[in-house]
């Protein structure tokens, strides 16, 4: 093999990355554009901003689960752990409206970090498979949400006026919480591009024994993917209070399938090592514009959710069979060079 | 190895006992009463119909998780064909080929596209209550005759048993046999541990895992009807959730969730223990939350109680893991 | 063996099993259903006095669900009044499987008598019958179950009223032109069914002609999903003139999304909801009337009813009178029905006089 070889297949390698991210573009102007033809309100700016907004909580999820999935893990806890911040923030409040609103969707981001503490230290301290863990800590965390709530909700009327003027306010005609999703994704894109310790995450996922071999110090670098992990699932249950109004107990139910679906139909790998923040945030934006257009496109109600379920098998279908020839070519062409 | 994963199925038969004797005494002898029990085995019936054979496909490294909606459409499709006249004795095996052909979908996608079976059936977990839906739509079907429905609410004469638990009883020997003295068993078991290993010792890995998807999909379907009759009721939101509560009793019940290892003795005892606490604090009025707590916590100890009893060993033993 | 031949013979024998189950053919045509009537056998005597010390279930669809906790404080109050031991359990979520589990509890606790309000009708029927013929009374509120299921139903308004003020709100709101749509909760939601049938008979009348439904949407009681359907509606249909939303979470965020997007003002809402939920919404003009009842009287006279019930004083036959604390007299009606009262309409000039 010539020295050529490494760098063009590494080429090819980084094509068939932002291949993925394209991908999920094509795809998603195959939803809109058709959808705008028959229903030019789709893509006005109400429209626009509506399909931003929709995706943003399961965008900002799935940046902080890409962080856990790329390590070969996956964390089922997001939704209760949305539902656990997202009650509290409102409490805090509603019992403290004097609060500033930096400081109260802190308490929300903490609520977020001490969950994501607890699932880090059982990974990885505990080394024990991420799946049951995390299945296990979405019951523990919804259970002290009901405990805390006793059944009660958290209105409108109740929350400062500040904070739902945030969930609804513009900067330069964007919505502040896209601004806000925009961020955390380039924070994380930005971390597992550039950083060392966000390189050395796809190694784990890629081969974990190799992983510590290379010294890299695995368990601690598994407990900061869950760490922020956690931490962004609590900033989108504050979030979440911010856009909803309306918060009890149940806030962010089964919203940890959605998060997966729309990490694996953003092209990371499940069984990690590979993928890209953007490519999940991009896959939550699919995901969600396909359901908007359902609607829009006036097909029945019953058929919706079925046409869903068939467009995200046939979304990982493709990926993979582009994926299977793009990898076939890459190896066509070091076979050749060799 | 063999005797650490024995332990954790002693461990959980031991919680078993201490879940009855406390419950018995905190009850004042309600838990061990014959009616409880019965109510107790209805509760427990579809999720332990459905962890059967989910137990084989996470024993081969895999997972299926739309169980649950295979079950809700397997429910609605009963409901429709009732209602368009059909006789049940159709109905029923119909409905199992359906839930075969749904489990086959999965497996199909994951053995042929070499697809993760969590992406895959987390896509037909919508598209099966999508397609429940567009059978059913916003229907309830509820006019079965007594006849059937018995079968969910009466016990087998003479006993407290309730005819799923009979029937599961039934298929648990069936699939226990296949898993613990078949070479199909066997394969299961070499294909979880090594995939690469399996298929180079000639095991067709790709019909075994291909197999085991569509026993789930025959199962799931099997506890459509099972739910539709208990219930009386066929609704395409039947069983939403449910796979969660399966999933938990086979991680309970000690199968490893990266395959080869587990037993069905151990998962049937992990549906017990869950089904059995939960029993217990209903009857002794302990609060939803608490009982949410206890599940997930349950989960936890399953993972964490033989992962430190390993190191503790190694660690005393002076060997290391790799 | 091989593989292939396994899955085969198993699913086979897995469907020939179940096609052994019955011997002759059972279709829908060849069994008649036999619904015996609802109400007690015994007779009822209206001077009994309600006992002390009565143990009642109260059952929620789901607890933690807000209307229920309302519900339940209400229920709460009468138990006090009456003497009664309540106690409020339920599943932590809203399918009838995991009421199942709770109703054969409240049977083998031997309770006096289970208040509940019904996930699915037809689900909850065959465990309602156990218990019953275990001497436990059945007092439905809110979702009815089958109604020779249970003793009474405690409406909270009859379902004809309540699609009816939903129709006039909504016709008041658009001046009673242009097109409207529904957001309800799942597909399946029981009581949202029936109330839709009702509004869709009302909208059918000559004084509603201008009106035309357009679609029904199921925001599924979730935030997201609601939000989510609003806009699917609005942006469908360019001509919406209003949305009803019969249900709490959905007319919440419908609410929501509406007072800070474009259509505010444009597109009208009503529906059924909380006070406390769209005070901000009734306030800033997005909604200008909604109705409900309130929930706490709900659970108060369905305490009451089932404290009679298991005293005595009545049966659930038709025409029986009690007295229902603070609430006054209250007959019941066919089908062992008792309605609490006409919805409460809310608006800008009354709605800071409640406070659930």
């Amino acid at each position: 093999m010539t020295a050529v070889a490494p760098s063009r297949a590494r080429r090819v390698a980084a094509l068939v990355g932002r291949a993925r991210e394209l991908g999920i573009v094509v795809a998603l102007a195959l939803v809109i554009i058709p959808t705008a033809l028959v229903n030019p309100r789709f893509v006005e700016a109400q429209g626009i901003r509506d399909l931003l907004l929709n995706a943003s909580v399961v965008a900002v999820l799935a940046a902080g689960q890409t962080l856990v999935v790329v390590t070969r893990n996956v964390d089922l806890s997001v939704g209760s752990t949305l539902g656990l911040s997202a009650f509290l923030t409102a409490r805090v409040f509603a019992d403290h409206p004097d609060v500033p609103i930096v400081l109260g969707l802190l308490v929300g981001v903490g609520v977020g970090l001490v969950c994501g503490v607890v699932n880090g230290l059982l990974v990885a301290v505990g080394r024990v498979p991420s799946l049951v863990v995390t299945l296990g800590t979405l019951h523990v965390f919804r259970g002290v949400d009901f405990a805390l709530a006793q059944g009660t909700q958290i209105n409108a009327s109740n929350l400062p006026d500040d904070l739902l003027d945030l969930g609804n306010g513009r900067l330069f005609g964007v919505p502040v919480l896209v601004l806000i999703t925009l961020a955390v994704v380039a924070a994380a894109a930005l971390y597992l591009r550039s950083y060392r310790s966000g390189r050395d995450l796809y190694a784990i996922g890629s081969n974990p024994e190799a992983a510590v071999l290379a010294g890299i110090p695995v368990p601690r670098r598994v407990f900061t993917a869950f760490l922020l992990s956690g931490t962004v699932a609590g900033l989108a249950g504050a979030l979440w209070v911010a856009r909803y109004g309306t918060v009890d107990a149940a806030a962010g139910t089964g919203l940890e399938l959605q998060v997966v679906a729309a990490v694996v139909v953003g092209g990371v790998a499940i069984f990690g090592g590979s993928g890209t923040v953007v490519g999940a945030a991009l896959g939550a934006l699919l995901l969600g514009t396909i359901a908007s257009c359902l609607v829009v496109l006036r097909v029945p109600a019953f058929w919706q959710q079925a046409i869903s379920g068939a467009l995200l098998i046939g979304a990982i279908t493709v990926d993979r069979l582009l994926a299977l020839r793009l990898a076939r070519e890459l190896r066509g062409r070091s076979d050749h060079d060799a | 190895m063999l005797e650490r994963f024995a332990r954790w199925e002693t461990a959980l038969v031991a919680l078993l006992v201490l879940v009855a004797v406390v419950g018995q005494i905190r009850t004042g002898g309600a838990f061990l009463d014959g009616g409880n029990l019965f109510y107790l085995g209805l509760d427990i019936g579809e999720v332990a119909l459905i962890a059967l054979p989910l137990t084989l496909v996470v024993v081969s490294g895999e997972i299926d998780l739309s169980v649950a909606s295979v079950l809700g459409l397997s429910s609605a499709v009963i409901g429709e064909l009732w209602d368009a006249g059909w006789t049940l004795e159709a109905i029923l095996p119909t409905v199992v080929v359906l839930g075969a052909v749904c489990g086959a979908v999965n497996g199909l996608l994951v053995t042929r596209l070499g697809l993760p079976s969590l992406a895959v059936t987390i896509g037909t977990l919508a598209l099966y209550r999508g397609l429940a839906l567009v059978v059913l739509g916003d229907r309830a079907v509820a006019d079965f005759p007594a006849s059937f429905t018995e079968f969910g609410t009466a016990p087998v004469p003479g006993t407290w048993v309730p005819w799923p638990i009979l029937l599961c009883a039934v298929l648990a020997v069936a699939f226990a046999i296949t898993l613990h003295t078949s070479s199909f068993g066997r394969s299961v078991y070499a294909i979880g541990s090594n995939e690469e290993g399996a298929r180079f010792s000639g095991i067709r890995v790709k019909r075994v895992k291909l197999t085991l998807f569509v026993l789930t999909g025959a199962m799931s379907a099997l506890a459509g009807i099972v739910y539709t009759f208990r219930f009386s009721s066929a609704r395409a939101d039947n069983g939403v959730g449910l796979e969660l509560a399966v999933v938990a009793a086979v991680l309970l019940g000690g199968v490893s969730i990266f395959g080869g290892r587990g037993t069905l003795g151990g998962v049937l005892a992990g549906v017990l223990l869950l089904g059995g606490l939960r029993n217990v604090l209903i009857l002794d009025d302990v609060s939803t939350e608490i009982l949410t707590v206890v599940t997930g916590l349950l989960l936890l100890v399953s993972v964490l109680a033989p992962a430190l009893t390993a190191r503790v060993r190694t660690s005393s033993t002076g060997r290391r893991s790799p | 063996m091989t593989p292939r031949p396994a899955v085969t013979t198993l699913v086979l024998l897995l469907s020939g099993a179940v096609a052994l189950a019955g011997c002759s053919g059972t279709s829908k045509n060849s069994v008649q259903s036999d619904a015996p009537a609802a109400g007690g056998t015994a007779a009822a005597d209206p001077n009994a006095t309600i006992k002390e010390g009565l143990r009642i279930t109260f059952l929620p669809k789901a607890v933690n669900n807000p209307y229920f906790t309302v519900a339940q404080k209400g229920s709460d109050e009468a138990a006090s009044a009456i003497k009664a031991e309540l106690k409020a359990t339920g599943p932590s979520e809203a399918s009838a499987s995991s009421q199942v589990t709770y109703i054969n509890t409240a049977a083998q606790q031997k309770q006096n008598a289970l208040v509940l309000s019904a996930n699915d009708a037809n689900a909850v029927a065959p465990a309602l019958k156990t218990a019953r013929s275990q001497g436990v009374k059945v007092v439905t509120f809110d979702s009815d179950a089958a109604a020779d299921a249970r003793d009474v139903f405690v409406n909270q308004a009859t379902a004809q009223e309540i699609a009816a003020v939903q129709v006039k709100m909504v016709a008041e709101a658009t001046g009673g032109q242009g097109e409207i749509a529904i957001l309800s909760a799942t597909p399946n939601a029981t009581n949202q069914n029936a109330w839709i049938e009702i509004m869709k008979t009302e909208l059918a009348k000559p004084a509603n002609a201008g009106l035309k439904l357009v679609e029904t949407a199921y925001g599924n009681d979730d935030d997201q999903t609601s939000f989510q359907k609003t806009q699917g509606l609005l942006q469908a249909h360019p001509n919406l003139k209003g949305i009803i939303s019969p249900t709490t979470v959905g007319v919440a965020a419908a609410a929501r999304y509406l007072s800070s997007s474009e259509y505010k003002g444009k597109v009208a809402l009503t529906g059924l909801g909380t006070p406390n939920q769209m005070r901000d919404f009734v306030k800033d003009g997005t909604v200008k009337s909604f109705a409900l009842w309130d929930p706490s009287k709900l659970g108060y006279l369905a305490v009451y009813a089932a404290g009679a019930l298991a005293s005595g004083q009545i049966t659930g036959a038709e025409g029986e009178e009690f007295k229902a604390g603070d609430l006054g007299d209250y007959t019941i009606g066919a089908k062992g029905e008792l309605v609490l009262g006409p919805p409460t309409e809310f608006t800008a000039s009354n709605i800071d006089q409640f406070n659930f």
